[in-house]
Parts: structure tokens; C-alpha cells; sequence
């Protein structure tokens, strides 16, 4: 038992990672990118590619692939996104199911669409026997980075320069160009961090959650609950919901197979019938 | 020259009257349908498939056209529908028109229960929602594959002769007329509607919701209501599915179907009428056309499609032609 | 005279902001009441809870005698408490007379109806001409709001609210934005109100004000500074001490 909630936790963390991202566009722009998937999938090919036809080591592409995606991340806001961002949340779905649909097709010419191999390195291979609990060393190695990065991006939100003007944007955009914040860069810059996050979590997500060209249509309820549970733009929230879901899910899949998903459907419906404005999220119709 | 208040009332009273009537545009729309039969008598099976998507499309319209309720999970009222029309065949209660009727009513109770759930929250939680509940639906009808089948589909549908006379034909010439009937009469239905006073109040909705309360107008008991008759419509859309061909499995609750009747209607144009209908009939009828495409492509196409229309031609297919009329005739 | 509009002890806060602070207001039958005040002193908050806009943290409201505070905004609107906004929420696909039409049909009972088409209905049509032509909107009924210059749907914003044939009118700066000259028409649109109907107005032209008001409260930092006759207000020193930063002697 304590080593499904352990899977969980670890499923959680890989949740929290791409999630984060979409969270964190939808607190700051508004923008209800249902393509964000598609950034993760894209990690994930980038990840895949350099590892088995370019040789280099699993842990050293993992840089790569954030500094590649978090380009395509401006690239794309730079060029599409921004037209969109007074647009209703409408057409901001629509336009980002497109694209979403755009990416899967192109995975598909590009690579197929069978499963992804990926070939992990010996010393993150195996599990940790412990007394009532098996730790693989893979999922021990997610939920580190996992709680690194959350570490670091509350960091980031609450310490640093950027950060303050992030949340100056987030709260008041025409205040802050007022105080002379470029909030066209603020968001760029949040784009580009979210998209590379979600990348770095599809590189990482290959092994647990494998990679195919349906990857992000498999798994956009997925983060979408997960920010629509934890409360767009906030980190804590989603870090709290993506762990939630992850254990449900891992769980229930355990536990009462016979019910699969339908279970994580209803806690979401539920949660939101209570709560709709999220966990964390605060009480602001974008 | 001024004109008086009492000319301009006048004026004022004819132009809104006149705009409820039938424009020859529109009769000429409708022979359409009647010139496909003859013309094209081999694909009378998938001309009955398109007038079916069409009332699905309308159905959409009504509660996003005109309410401005964005939902993912559409899909689940004709589901609901399919397979109560397609449980009640497989029953011995195989007369359409009540397999219709049933397949409304239990869409429209299903629609009224999760009316509320749609109307709290934002627009993210409200897409949630509408995904989540569709979702839970399919997750369901493939658990409770006793009942419904799962992906074989329910067994041993009968649908008896509509109106006791007409039984439906291999060559589906009984399914297009039933198919066109229903969805005139329903299309008929929702015209009127569109322009009565809840129509208007609905468009003042969509367009201005904050406004709404302050005019004195309920705004939650409204979207209700629309958000009720539109899953109605999409019920009865099921249903015909379900008893002209016989058939029902899982994946009429299925994603892929909410996605694809979002891109048909803003395809089309949503907040018309005209353009769900024409938007499902280009969609089907593309698709048909290029089926020979491996389906990869062909989303990357639909994809392409998406983008370009949201960012060039928002109101679609209609609304691109009456901005091309209304620049000619200036 | 009677108070028609009544708020006691009204408190809203936003998070540790504290935007209405007790107000205790009272406005008569007939009035025409203006309440001004600096920026940000919470004068269209106000107005957002006495229509139901915002539900207040504390204390009640009472129209007609009776509380209203938890009653929805579209239910106050039926017993007869109608507002402008401040910046215009219309109706950008409508015409002026479908939009005013809207407000009619709710006035009406006929919002329900879903059978015959809007123009059917000539009571309703007819009320809504003789709303847009009082505020000399008739010429522009049919163009849609979209391509109304900005004075005209400054007036349909306020047709809007007449539509509902009011006792109670809550204008929120009706003026703003709009060139001095139409400015002028428009207050005289809203003198001509007849006096079975109060008025509250929030404004900032202090001309206007003087002109037009028979009663001033004084809001700032969500509290009533000072309330009376224009003649008062207008000598008060703490008035002119918040206006004028600073004591001045006459």
C-alpha cells in the first residue's frame, strides 16, 4: 500500500511538472491553452531523439530539451499566441485544439505512431527494497526533481525581480506597464518557462507514461484538472492537486480496476461543484 | 428629412417582424436536401448521416451560439440519447417516434441535472465540468457493458416502421426522409425560438452577461432552460443515430465526437442557425471526400483548419458569406 | 417625504481593503440626490451593493422599506431599482431597440415567451420607441451598437436603465467621456425625469452637480464625509478641504 501511494506521489510529481506551465499561463494570461500537451510531447520526441540517434546521455539531454522547448515556447507566443490574448476563452480553445491537433499530426509523419523506446541509464534502474515498500529508483529520482523544481519556481514567484514582476503582471497588468514592466516580455518570458517545463516533464514522463503520438490528447484532462483542481496560477495548488490526482489515479487503478477513471472524473466534477474556483485559485473570472 | 416618432415606430415594428420570416435564401437552402435525394440515390444512408449531425450541430448552437455556454462534453446528450432510443428498440418498444420522445426527455433530464454544475464558475471550470460529466458518462458505458454493450453495442435493435408505415430500407430512403423530417421540424422549432423574446435575451446573454441581471433578466434560470432544450435536441439527434442504423456502442459518448462537433459549428458559424447546419454538412462531406487520406494527415489538416478560422474567418463558413454580401450590395 | 433607498451601517471589504465603511445613507422619494466625492472613495462600489452588483460584508440595505440585501440583482430591477454603469456594458451585436427591447420584455413578463417572434409583440415594441425616443435614439434604432459613436451609447446606456421604468435610477457618472456640449443635453434628458422617479447620480462635474442636485452626500475613503443642501456642501470645510486639499478660507 505504501508503495502505491508512493507511485503516486512520483505520478503526481510528473503530473505537477507539465501542469505547472499551463497553470501558470492560465493565471497569468488567461489563456486556456489546451495545446500545452503538445509542448510536453514535444520534450518528450526532443528527449527520445538525442538519446537513441545522437547518443547523448539521458541526464545530460534533459538540459537540452528544456533550453529547445522553452524556445519553441517563444517562437510560438511570439508568433500565434499573442494574437489570442484578448480573445475570448472560446476561441482561445479552439485555436489551441488546433494546434494541439497540428502537433499530434506531425508526430505522426514524423515518427509513426508506435511507442516511443527509451533506454534509461544503469543507475536509474531498480528499486530500493524497503520493509513494506518498494521505492524505484526512477520514480525516487521524479519525486527529488519534482519537489526541486517546485522548490525553485516558489523561489523564483516570491524572491527574485522576475517574480515580482510576474506577480505585478498577474495582478494588475496596466498597473504594471504603468510602472514600467514590460508585461509583453513578462508573459513571453512565463510562457517560454511554462512550455519548457512541461517538456522537461514529458522527457522525464517517457518511462512512466511512455510517448506516442496521442500523448496529448491521452493526458490534457489530466492537466487540466489538475489546474482546474489546484487553482490556475498557483504553484502550491497544483503541486497539492497533481499529487492528489496522481495517488487516486495510481489507487484506484490498484484497488478497483473495475471503476477505472470514472472515479477521478467524479472527484474533479465534485471538487469543482464545491470549490470552482480551484484549490488555491482565487475568485476572478478571466 | 426627420422623421416622425410615429413613422419611425412603425418602421420600428415592421423591420423586427419582417426579420422573423422566411427569407428566400432560406427556402432555397431547403431544397437542397430534396435535390440531394435524387441527385445522389447511392449515399442515401450518409446524406441521413449528415442531416443527423446536423441537429447534433444545432444543438450545440442553441447553448453556445446563442447562450455562450462553452461545453466539451456535449457528446454526452446524444449518447444519453442513442442508447435510450437504442434500449428501447432492443426491448420490444421499437417505434421511433416514441424512442425519440424518450430519448429527449431523458437527455433533457440529464441536461436540467447538470444545468447547475455549468452554471457556476468560470469559463475553465464550466469546460471541466461539461468534459468531466461526459467523460464520467463513457467511463461508465464501458464498464456497464451489460447494459450497454460496450464497444460491440447494444444487441438485437428493432425499430419498427415509422408512423406504422414506413419501414426503414437497406437503401436508407426511409431513414433520409425520417432523418430531414425531424430535423426540419426541430430546425423549424428552434427559428422561432431564436427569434422570439427568450432568443433575444439569450443573445444579450452571450454578449453581454454582466449587463443581463441588471435589465431584470434571470440569467441562471435562462441558460437552464437553453442549456435543457439543447440537450433535448442532441438527444433526439442520438436517437435517430441509434434507430437508423440500428446501431449503439460506446463512442457515441466518446471525446473525438464533443471535438469534432465544436469544429463543425464554428466551421459553419456558430450563432445563426444556418451555420451549424452548413458547417456539418461541409465537414461530413470533406471528410467523406478525402477518407482515403490516412486520418494522421488528416488532423493535421483539421488542426491547420482550426487555427486559420480562429485567427482569420471567426464567424465561419455563414458569417464570412453575409459579410461578402453586405460589402457587394454597399 | 419618505426614504425610498436606505443603507445601514453597509460595510464591504476586500481583504484587509476596506471599500464601504458603515455608510449610512438615505435617499428620499423624488430626490435627486448626487453623491461625489475624490477618486477611489468608493462611490460605485456603493452603488454596486445597493443594486445587488456585490454582496456586502456587513449591514443591510432597504428599498422601499424593505431589505433587500441578500434579494439578486434582476429581482431588485423588478421591483423598481435600475442603474447606468460607468463604463458601458451594451450589447455590441444588438441594435439600440433590440437592446432596449430586452429590458422592456422583462419589465413586461414577456422574457418567457419563445413562440412568436419579438416583433409581435407591439406593446413591447412600442415602449421601447418611445424610451429610445426620448433620449433622441430613434434615429439610430436599428444600427447596431458597434457603429454608435460614443455620446449615443452613453444615452442607450441610460435608455437601458429608463427601460425598466424604474423608481429608483442609480446613474454612475452618466457624463463621462462625453464632449461638454452633449453633456449639457444629456443632464437635461435626465432633469426632465419625471418626479415620481429618484434619482441618485454619481459625478464629478461639480457644475452638473450644483445644477441638478437637490441633496449631496459626500463619500471619501468609503465613508459619508458630509450630506445636506448643494449650498452646504458647498461651504463645508471639510468638504472643500478633500476637494482642495488643504484648508482655504472662503
Amino acid at each position: 500500500m505504501a508503495t502505491v501511494i508512493f507511485d503516486g506521489i512520483s505520478s503526481g510529481m510528473l503530473l505537477f511538472l507539465i501542469s505547472v506551465g499551463l497553470s501558470v499561463t492560465l493565471g497569468l494570461m488567461g489563456f486556456v491553452n489546451l495545446a500545452h500537451g503538445a509542448f510536453a510531447m514535444l520534450g518528450g520526441y526532443v528527449c527520445v531523439v538525442l538519446l537513441n540517434r545522437a547518443g547523448i546521455p539521458f541526464l545530460a539531454t534533459l538540459p537540452l530539451v528544456v533550453v529547445s522547448i522553452a524556445l519553441a515556447g517563444v517562437v510560438l507566443e511570439r508568433t500565434l499566441y499573442r494574437r489570442l490574448y484578448g480573445a475570448t476563452h472560446l476561441d482561445q480553445v479552439l485555436f489551441s485544439i488546433g494546434l494541439m491537433l497540428m502537433a499530434i499530426g506531425a508526430a505522426h509523419y514524423g515518427f509513426g505512431d508506435q511507442q516511443q523506446p527509451l533506454a534509461l541509464p544503469q543507475f536509474l534502474q531498480g528499486q530500493i527494497n524497503l520493509p513494506g515498500l518498494d521505492l524505484g529508483i526512477y520514480r525516487l529520482f521524479l519525486v527529488v526533481t519534482g519537489l526541486a523544481i517546485a522548490a525553485a519556481l516558489e523561489l523564483l514567484v516570491w524572491r527574485t525581480r522576475f517574480g515580482a514582476r510576474l506577480r505585478a503582471a498577474v495582478d494588475n497588468p496596466i498597473a504594471a506597464r504603468g510602472l514600467g514592466i514590460d508585461v509583453q516580455r513578462v508573459y513571453t518570458l512565463a510562457f517560454a518557462l511554462g512550455s519548457a517545463l512541461a517538456g522537461l516533464g514529458g522527457a522525464l514522463g517517457v518511462e512512466v507514461l511512455g510517448l506516442d503520438p496521442g500523448f496529448p490528447v491521452k493526458y490534457i484532462v489530466y492537466f487540466l484538472i489538475v489546474v482546474a483542481v489546484g487553482g490556475s496560477g498557483s504553484i502550491k495548488g497544483s503541486l497539492l492537486a497533481a499529487l492528489i490526482l496522481g495517488v487516486a489515479d495510481v489507487a484506484g487503478k490498484y484497488y478497483v480496476p473495475q471503476v477505472g477513471a470514472f472515479v477521478i472524473y467524479a472527484v474533479m466534477v465534485a471538487m469543482l461543484i464545491f470549490r470552482p474556483q480551484g484549490l488555491f485559485g482565487r475568485r476572478v473570472a478571466h | 428629412m426627420a422623421r416622425s416618432g410615429i413613422e419611425l415606430a412603425a418602421m420600428a415594428q415592421t423591420a423586427t417582424a419582417r426579420s422573423a420570416r422566411w427569407h428566400w435564401a432560406e427556402w432555397a437552402f431547403w431544397l437542397l436536401p430534396l435535390i440531394a435525394y435524387f441527385l445522389f440515390p447511392r449515399h442515401w444512408v450518409f446524406l441521413s448521416q449528415i442531416a443527423i449531425t446536423a441537429l447534433f450541430c444545432l444543438s450545440l448552437d442553441l447553448i453556445l451560439g446563442y447562450a455562450g455556454i462553452v461545453s466539451l462534453g456535449h457528446t454526452a446528450f446524444f449518447g444519453v440519447g442513442a442508447y435510450t432510443a437504442g434500449l428501447l428498440a432492443s426491448h420490444g418498444l421499437g417505434d421511433p417516434l416514441l424512442g425519440l420522445l424518450a430519448a429527449a426527455l431523458c437527455a433533457a433530464a440529464l441536461g436540467l441535472l447538470t444545468s447547475f454544475l455549468v452554471l457556476r464558475g468560470a469559463d475553465l471550470t464550466r469546460l471541466m465540468v461539461t468534459l468531466g460529466v461526459a467523460m464520467m458518462l463513457y467511463e461508465a458505458a464501458n464498464k456497464l457493458t451489460d447494459i450497454t454493450g460496450g464497444v460491440d453495442g447494444v444487441q438485437g435493435i428493432t425499430v419498427e416502421p415509422v408512423l406504422g408505415r414506413f419501414a426503414l430500407d437497406l437503401y436508407g430512403r426511409t431513414a433520409y426522409w425520417y432523418s430531414l423530417a425531424v430535423l426540419f421540424v426541430l430546425f423549424w422549432v428552434a427559428r422561432r425560438l431564436v427569434h422570439s423574446p427568450v432568443g433575444l435575451s439569450l443573445r444579450g446573454i452571450r454578449q453581454n452577461v454582466s449587463r443581463m441581471p441588471a435589465l431584470g433578466t434571470p440569467v441562471n434560470r435562462r441558460l437552464a432552460a437553453i442549456y435543457t432544450v439543447g440537450a433535448a435536441y442532441a438527444g433526439v439527434a442520438g436517437g435517430l443515430l441509434a434507430q437508423t442504423t440500428q446501431f449503439v456502442a460506446v463512442d457515441v459518448l466518446a471525446f473525438p465526437r464533443s471535438a469534432e462537433l465544436l469544429l463543425m459549428l464554428v466551421l459553419g458559424g456558430a450563432g445563426n442557425l444556418y451555420g451549424a447546419l452548413v458547417g456539418a454538412i461541409v465537414f461530413m462531406t470533406a471528410r467523406h471526400l478525402l477518407s482515403d487520406i490516412n486520418p494522421q494527415y488528416w488532423q493535421f489538416w483539421l488542426g491547420l483548419l482550426l487555427v486559420l478560422i480562429v485567427l482569420f474567418a471567426r464567424d465561419g463558413i455563414v458569417g464570412g458569406l453575409r459579410r461578402a454580401i453586405e460589402r457587394i450590395s454597399r | 417625504m419618505s426614504t425610498v433607498l436606505e443603507t445601514r451601517g453597509l460595510v464591504k471589504c476586500f481583504g484587509r481593503f476596506v471599500a464601504a465603511d458603515g455608510v449610512n445613507l438615505r435617499v428620499q422619494a423624488g430626490a435627486r440626490h448626487a453623491l461625489i466625492g475624490p477618486n477611489g472613495a468608493g462611490k460605485t462600489t456603493l452603488i454596486n451593493l445597493l443594486t445587488g452588483f456585490l454582496e456586502p460584508t456587513a449591514g443591510d440595505i432597504l428599498f422601499k422599506g424593505e431589505v433587500v440585501t441578500r434579494l439578486p440583482q434582476h429581482r431588485r430591477v423588478q421591483r423598481g431599482l435600475a442603474r447606468t454603469f460607468q463604463i458601458n456594458r451594451l450589447f455590441a451585436d444588438l441594435t439600440a431597440l433590440e437592446s432596449v427591447l430586452i429590458a422592456v420584455n422583462e419589465r413586461l413578463g414577456l422574457a418567457g415567451r419563445f413562440w412568436r417572434p419579438v416583433g409581435a409583440f407591439a406593446q413591447a415594441v412600442d415602449d421601447a420607441t418611445a424610451v429610445l425616443s426620448d433620449l433622441h435614439l430613434l434615429e439610430v434604432a436599428h444600427e447596431r451598437t458597434r457603429s454608435l459613436p460614443y455620446g449615443k451609447r452613453r444615452l442607450l446606456e441610460i435608455a437601458l436603465a429608463l427601460a425598466a421604468r424604474p423608481q429608483v435610477l442609480l446613474l454612475d457618472e452618466p457624463a463621462a467621456g462625453v464632449p461638454a456640449a452633449e453633456s449639457r443635453e444629456l443632464f437635461d434628458t435626465i432633469a426632465r425625469l419625471p418626479r415620481d422617479v429618484t434619482v441618485l447620480l454619481i459625478e464629478h462635474d461639480m457644475d452638473l452637480v450644483f445644477r441638478f442636485a437637490d441633496r449631496i452626500s459626500v463619500l471619501v475613503d468609503g465613508a459619508l464625509l458630509a450630506e445636506g443642501e448643494p449650498e452646504v456642501i458647498a461651504r463645508h470645510p471639510r468638504v472643500k478641504e478633500v476637494y482642495l486639499g488643504g484648508a482655504s478660507d472662503g
